[in-house]
C-alpha cells in the first residue's frame, strides 16, 4: 500500500500518526488532513487506505 | 504607551479579550527567528500571525518557539488562500494545531494585486463563524463589504490600506473613515503600511489597531521599525483621541495681535 504525505509517496505508513511520525518528530502545532479532510488528533491512529494523501501541516512565518 | 494615553483611553478589545498594544505584527518576511523576536519584542505587540504549511523536515526550530519565548498571541491565518472551501479548510487545520478558534480569514482573488475576493471572503465569514470561530477578516477598504462581514457576525473588520506587501500607505483614507465610522466592531487597518506615519494615519482616521508585517520584516533595521510603529500607533490613537483641529484655507494667528507696539 502507497499514500502520498506531502506530496511524496510512501510506503509502510498504515496510520494518519505514521504519516505524521513519517515527516516530523514534533507534536505541538501539527495538523493532519487526509483527503482534505481534517483529521482530529484524538483519530490520528485512523487506518489509511491505499492512495490517501494526507498533508501535514505548521505553522509558519506568514501574515 | 505615554500616561496620558494609559489614561484617556479605553481598553482595545476584540471579542471580549483585551490586549494592551494596538499593533498586531505579521511575522512574514522575517529573515531569522532571532530577528523575528527583536521586531516582536521592540513592537509591544501581544498578538502574532502565522501561516500554516507543510512540515518542512529541515526546518531549524519553529516559529511557534519565537512565539512563546516572546509570551505573546497567536493568529494563525488563511494566506494563500483563493476559494471559500480551501479558508474555511485550512481554519479548522488552525484550529487543530494552535488550539485556537481565532483566525485572520484571506481569501484572494487575484494573484498580482493579492486583493481579497468578496464574495468568496463573505461566503468563508459566514461558514467560519457559524462553526464557532472568531472570524477577523481582512478586507477591501469597501464600507459595504465591511459592514456585509460585521453583520455575518465577523468579531473586527481588516481594511487594507494598500495592497499586501506594497508599503504605499493609506490609498483611500475616506473610505477607511467610512469604515471606522459605521463599524461597532473593531476596525483594523490590515497590509500597505509602509512606514511609521502610514500607521500613525490609520489610527488617527478611527482605526482601533494597525496590523503590518512587511514593513517591520523587510525594513533595513526590522527592531528599530518595529518601535517606531509602537509609537506611531499610539501616536495615532492619542491624536485621534485628543481630537485634532479642523483645516482651514487661511491662516490663524495663533499669536494674539492686541497688545502689538507702536513700530
Amino acid at each position: 500500500m502507497s499514500v502520498v504525505v506531502n506530496g511524496e509517496v510512501r510506503e509502510g505508513v498504515a496510520t494518519v500518526a505514521d504519516a505524521v511520525a513519517a515527516v516530523t518528530e514534533a507534536r505541538r502545532g501539527i495538523a493532519a488532513a487526509v483527503n482534505g479532510e481534517v483529521v482530529p488528533r484524538s483519530e490520528w491512529d485512523r487506518a489509511l487506505a491505499d492512495g490517501d494523501a494526507v498533508e501535514v501541516l505548521t505553522a509558519t512565518q506568514g501574515g | 504607551m505615554s500616561t496620558v494615553l494609559r489614561k484617556r483611553d479605553t481598553a482595545f478589545t476584540i471579542a471580549g479579550r483585551t490586549f494592551g498594544s494596538r499593533l498586531i505584527l505579521g511575522t512574514g518576511g522575517a529573515a531569522s527567528h532571532v530577528q523575528l523576536a527583536e521586531a516582536i519584542t521592540a513592537s509591544g505587540t501581544e498578538l502574532v500571525t502565522v501561516a500554516l504549511r507543510r512540515v518542512d523536515p529541515g526546518a531549524s526550530g519553529s516559529v511557534l518557539d519565537v512565539i512563546e519565548q516572546c509570551g505573546v498571541g497567536v493568529l494563525p491565518n488563511t494566506a494563500g488562500c483563493f476559494t471559500a472551501e480551501q479558508a474555511v479548510r485550512t481554519a479548522h487545520l488552525a484550529r487543530e494545531a494552535f488550539g485556537t478558534e481565532w483566525i485572520k480569514l484571506e481569501v484572494i482573488g487575484d494573484e498580482d494585486t493579492l486583493l481579497p475576493d468578496p464574495v468568496e471572503l463573505l461566503d468563508a465569514a459566514e461558514t467560519l463563524v457559524r462553526d464557532g470561530f472568531t472570524v477577523l477578516p481582512y478586507t477591501s477598504d469597501d464600507p459595504v463589504l465591511a459592514r456585509r462581514l460585521e453583520d455575518a457576525g465577523c468579531a473586527a473588520v481588516m481594511p487594507l490600506a494598500a495592497p499586501i506587501g506594497t508599503g504605499l500607505g493609506v490609498r483611500n483614507p475616506h473610505n477607511l473613515a467610512l469604515i471606522c465610522d459605521n463599524a461597532v466592531v473593531p476596525v483594523i487597518c490590515d497590509a500597505g503600511i509602509g512606514t511609521a506615519s502610514d500607521a500613525a494615519q490609520a489610527m488617527e482616521l478611527g482605526c482601533a489597531a494597525v496590523l503590518l508585517a512587511t514593513a517591520v520584516t523587510r525594513a533595513a533595521d526590522p527592531a528599530l521599525m518595529a518601535a517606531a510603529m509602537r509609537d506611531a500607533v499610539n501616536a495615532g490613537r492619542a491624536a485621534r483621541l485628543a481630537g485634532r483641529i479642523p483645516k482651514r484655507h487661511l491662516a490663524k494667528a495663533s499669536t494674539a495681535f492686541e497688545g502689538m507696539a507702536d513700530l
